[in-house]
C-alpha cells in the first residue's frame, strides 16, 4: 500500500466521519482545518481509522499525533508489518 | 433500519452516526418526544449520540440533558437550574466500577469494616435516589457495576469479604434489592452485558486513560442500545406478539415433505435439541405475555400434526392464531394483527426464510430479525430486547388467556342475530372508581400502550398517575370489565380535570381488547355522575389526532356531544349534563370509591 492509497482511503473515512463529502485531506490537515473536529470526533475518527487499517494506535501515539500527515506515517508503518 | 437492530456493527455505527441520524430524521414517522437526562460518572458523549439513533428507531426522539463530566452526584444532589427547566421525563445514571470510590483493598481489615465500606458506597448512590425521586418524579435508570479489570487474589477474590468482585457483588445485589423495592427504578444491566461482549474487551483501559470514557467505545452502542430498550418499554413501545414460521423455524425439516416422523425436534440429534431449546424460549415468552401466532405456508393439517409432535414444547393451544395456508405472508401477518386486535407494528415476524422477512417487513415495515442458524435463534431474538419488562402486571400474566376467551366470545357472538342480544348474553359486570394504589402500575401501563381507542394518547409516568390520581381538582376513573367467559381486568382510564364547575378530559382510552362491548358508555355514565355530585354541568372533551387513533374520532359525538371546535389534527366538544339520560343498558355496574 503505497502513500497515496493511505490518504485516500483516509480522505474517506474523513467523509464518513464527519459526513461531509467535500472535505479533501493532506499531510498538513490538523482538526483546526475541520469544523466538527473536536476532541469528541477525534474519538471516533481514531476508531475510524483503526477500522478502515485493521490496526491500533498506541496510546501516546493517539495523543501525540499532530496532522494527518503524522496519522499516515503511523498507518504505513504499521502496515508494513 | 436493519443497521439499528442486533447483531449491529458498532464500527459501522459509530462511523455513520451522523450519516444514520440525518436519514432517521427524513423518515416521515411520528415519534413521541421524550426529555432525558444523562447523568455521568465518566464520559457520556458517543453513549448519548448512539442512544439517539436506537430511540429514534424505536419511535422516540429525544431530546438530551448531559451532565458535565462527572459530576453526576453533584447534579443530582444539589440540582443545576438548567437540569430543573429541562423536566426530565427519565433520567439515567451512567455511573460504572470506576465510580466506585469506598473500596480498597486492606488484608489486614476485619469484615465489619468491609460491611461498612460496603453500607457508605451503597449510601453515596441510595442518597442520589432519593433526591431524584423527590425533585424529578420520573423513572430512573440506573447502571449496576460491572465486574473489575484484574483479580489481586485470584479467584478467592470473589468470596473473601475483602475481593473487589465480592464487593460488587454484593453491591450489584443491594441495587437490585432497591429495584424491586421501588417503582419507578431500573436497573441497566451492565454486568450482564459486559460479560456478553467480553469483560477484557468492555474495559480495554486506553479508553479510559485517554478519553475517560469507562468502556471501550465499540461497547457503546451495545450499553446505549441496552438503555434505549428500557426508555421504549417505559414509553410503550415495546412490541407485543410474535409471528412464527413453523419449518426450520420452530422445528427443523419441511413436513410437508418429511412428515411428523421426519422433522427435526426433541432430543435425538444436535438440530433437534436447538429447535426445541427455541420452542422452550418461545414458551417462556408467552409467560411474559408476548402474543404467539403461527404464520406457515403450510397445510392446516401438517401445521397442527407438526406442532402436537410429542417431543415439541409449543402446542397448538399456545397459539391465539394459526395461520396455515399458501396467502402471502404479509397478508397473513395483517390478519393477525387484526384477529387479535393488535397493529402490524407490534408483531416480530420470526422466519428462516430471508426473501420471507424481506416481503413482510418491506409491506408492513416491521421488525424480522435474521435467524439464519438456528442455534442462534434465541440470542438474536432476546437480544434485541423486543419484549424488554419494565413493568409486569398480572394483566402480562393473563394476556393469552384473556385473548383465547375472545376467540370464545366470537364464536358465541355468531349464534345471535341481534349484537345487543349477545352482549346481553355474556353477562357483563363492570367495576369504575378511582385509581386504587394497586392498580397504579397497570394504569400507567395502559397510559404508555393504548394507541387505537385513545382520545389524546397523552402519556404518564407511574408518578403523575399517582399524583393525579390523588389531586382533589381532577376526576380519575378507572374500569374493569368482567364476563362469564372470565375478568378481562383493568381496561379503560378516564382522567379529567375540574375548572370551576367543567370538567376537561385529558385522557379517555380504553383497551382494544373490549372493543364493542359498550364500555365506553359505562364509563361515559359514571363520568357524569359523579361530575353531578361535584356540581360540574359541563365536560369538555378533546380529540387529538394520531396516526393509529382514528377510530375514536367521533367518539365525542357518538356520546352527545356538540362539537365545538375541528380542524384537521384535532377537534373540541362539549356536554351539557343537565337532562343526561343513562347510555349503558348492558353491563352491571358497580361503583366503587370515587374520590381517592
Amino acid at each position: 500500500m503505497n502513500r497515496a492509497e493511505i490518504m485516500e482511503r483516509l480522505n474517506e473515512v474523513f467523509r464518513d466521519v464527519f459526513d461531509d463529502s467535500s472535505i479533501t485531506v493532506d499531510d498538513s490537515t490538523t482538526s483546526k482545518d475541520i469544523e466538527d473536529w473536536d476532541s469528541l470526533e477525534h474519538i471516533n475518527l481514531v476508531g475510524s481509522v483503526e477500522q478502515e487499517f485493521k490496526m491500533r494506535f498506541k496510546m501516546k501515539e493517539v495523543s501525540s499525533m499532530k496532522n494527518v500527515g503524522e496519522m499516515a506515517d503511523i498507518v504505513a508503518e504499521r502496515a508494513k508489518r | 433500519m436493519k443497521e439499528l437492530m442486533y447483531p449491529f456493527d458498532s464500527a459501522f455505527l459509530l462511523k455513520n452516526k451522523k450519516k444514520i441520524r440525518r436519514k432517521l430524521m427524513e423518515e416521515k414517522v411520528v415519534r413521541i418526544k421524550k426529555k432525558i437526562a444523562v447523568l455521568g460518572g465518566s464520559t457520556t458523549d458517543d453513549i448519548i449520540s448512539m442512544m439517539e439513533l436506537f430511540l429514534l428507531e424505536q419511535g422516540i426522539e429525544p431530546e438530551f440533558y448531559q451532565s458535565e463530566y462527572g459530576r453526576y452526584w453533584q447534579d443530582a444532589v444539589f440540582g443545576t437550574d438548567e437540569l430543573l427547566s429541562f423536566k426530565p421525563d427519565v433520567i439515567y445514571v451512567h455511573t460504572t466500577s470506576r465510580n466506585i470510590t469506598e473500596y480498597s483493598l486492606d488484608m489486614n481489615n476485619e469484615p465489619s469494616s468491609y460491611q461498612e465500606m460496603l453500607k457508605r458506597q451503597y449510601e453515596h448512590f441510595n442518597f442520589m435516589w432519593e433526591k431524584l425521586r423527590e425533585v424529578y418524579a420520573c423513572p430512573i435508570i440506573q447502571n449496576n457495576f460491572e465486574y473489575p479489570l484484574y483479580r489481586t487474589q485470584g479467584n478467592r477474590d470473589c468470596w473473601d469479604y475483602r475481593g473487589k468482585v465480592n464487593f460488587i457483588n454484593r453491591l450489584n445485589l443491594m441495587l437490585s434489592d432497591y429495584a424491586s423495592e421501588h417503582e419507578g427504578f431500573y436497573i441497566n444491566d451492565i454486568n450482564y452485558i459486559s460479560a456478553c461482549y467480553g469483560l477484557d474487551k468492555w474495559l480495554e483501559p486506553s479508553y479510559w486513560y485517554l478519553y475517560k470514557y469507562a468502556l471501550n467505545i465499540y461497547a457503546i452502542p451495545e450499553l446505549s442500545f441496552n438503555v434505549s430498550n428500557i426508555i421504549k418499554s417505559l414509553f410503550g413501545q415495546n412490541k407485543k406478539a410474535l409471528a412464527l414460521d413453523l419449518d426450520n423455524t420452530l422445528w427443523g425439516g419441511v413436513i410437508g415433505d418429511d412428515g411428523v416422523s421426519g422433522i427435526d425436534i426433541g432430543m435425538e440429534t444436535a438440530a433437534a435439541e436447538a429447535y426445541r431449546a427455541f420452542q422452550q424460549y418461545i414458551k417462556e415468552q408467552k409467560q411474559i405475555g408476548v402474543m404467539l401466532s403461527v404464520c406457515s405456508k403450510n397445510d392446516y393439517e401438517n401445521a397442527l400434526a407438526g406442532l402436537e409432535h410429542p417431543d415439541g414444547v409449543l402446542k397448538p393451544d399456545d397459539f391465539l392464531c394459526i395461520k396455515a395456508n399458501w396467502e402471502p405472508k404479509d397478508v397473513n401477518v395483517e390478519n393477525i394483527a387484526h384477529e387479535t386486535g393488535i397493529l402490524p407494528e407490534s408483531i416480530v415476524f420470526a422466519d428462516d426464510n430471508p426473501a420471507e422477512r424481506e416481503i413482510v417487513s418491506s409491506q408492513l415495515g416491521i421488525k424480522t430479525p435474521e435467524l439464519d442458524n438456528p442455534e442462534d435463534y434465541i440470542r438474536i431474538i432476546d437480544r434485541n430486547g423486543f419484549f424488554e419488562v419494565t413493568a409486569f402486571t398480572s394483566d402480562d400474566l393473563r394476556r393469552n388467556e384473556m385473548y383465547q376467551q375472545n376467540a370464545e366470545r366470537a364464536a358465541v357472538c355468531r349464534q345471535y342475530e341481534n349484537y345487543s342480544d349477545y352482549l346481553l348474553s355474556l353477562e357483563m359486570k363492570a367495576v369504575i372508581e378511582g385509581f386504587r394504589s394497586m392498580y397504579i402500575p397497570r394504569i400507567t401501563q395502559l397510559t404508555n400502550k393504548s394507541n387505537q381507542f385513545n382520545l389524546t394518547t397523552k402519556r404518564y409516568t407511574q408518578q403523575e398517575i399517582e399524583k393525579v390520581g390523588h389531586d382533589k381538582n381532577h376526576i380519575c376513573l378507572y374500569g374493569r370489565l368482567i364476563d362469564k367467559f372470565g375478568d378481562n381486568g383493568i381496561v379503560s382510564v378516564v382522567i379529567g380535570r375540574i375548572e370551576n364547575s367543567a370538567l376537561h378530559i385529558e385522557l379517555w382510552l380504553m383497551s382494544c381488547r373490549v372493543l364493542k362491548r359498550d364500555m365506553e358508555f359505562a364509563m361515559l355514565d359514571s363520568l357524569v355522575r359523579e361530575c353531578q355530585q361535584r356540581n360540574i354541568n359541563k365536560i369538555y372533551g378533546y380529540y387529538y389526532k394520531t396516526k393509529k387513533n382514528a377510530m375514536v374520532s367521533s367518539l365525542f359525538g357518538q356520546f352527545g356531544f356538540e362539537q365545538l371546535e375541528a380542524d384537521e389534527s384535532r377537534s373540541k366538544w362539549k356536554l351539557d349534563l343537565s337532562g343526561y339520560i343513562n347510555k349503558n343498558k348492558v353491563i352491571m355496574v358497580e361503583e366503587g370509591e370515587m374520590a381517592i
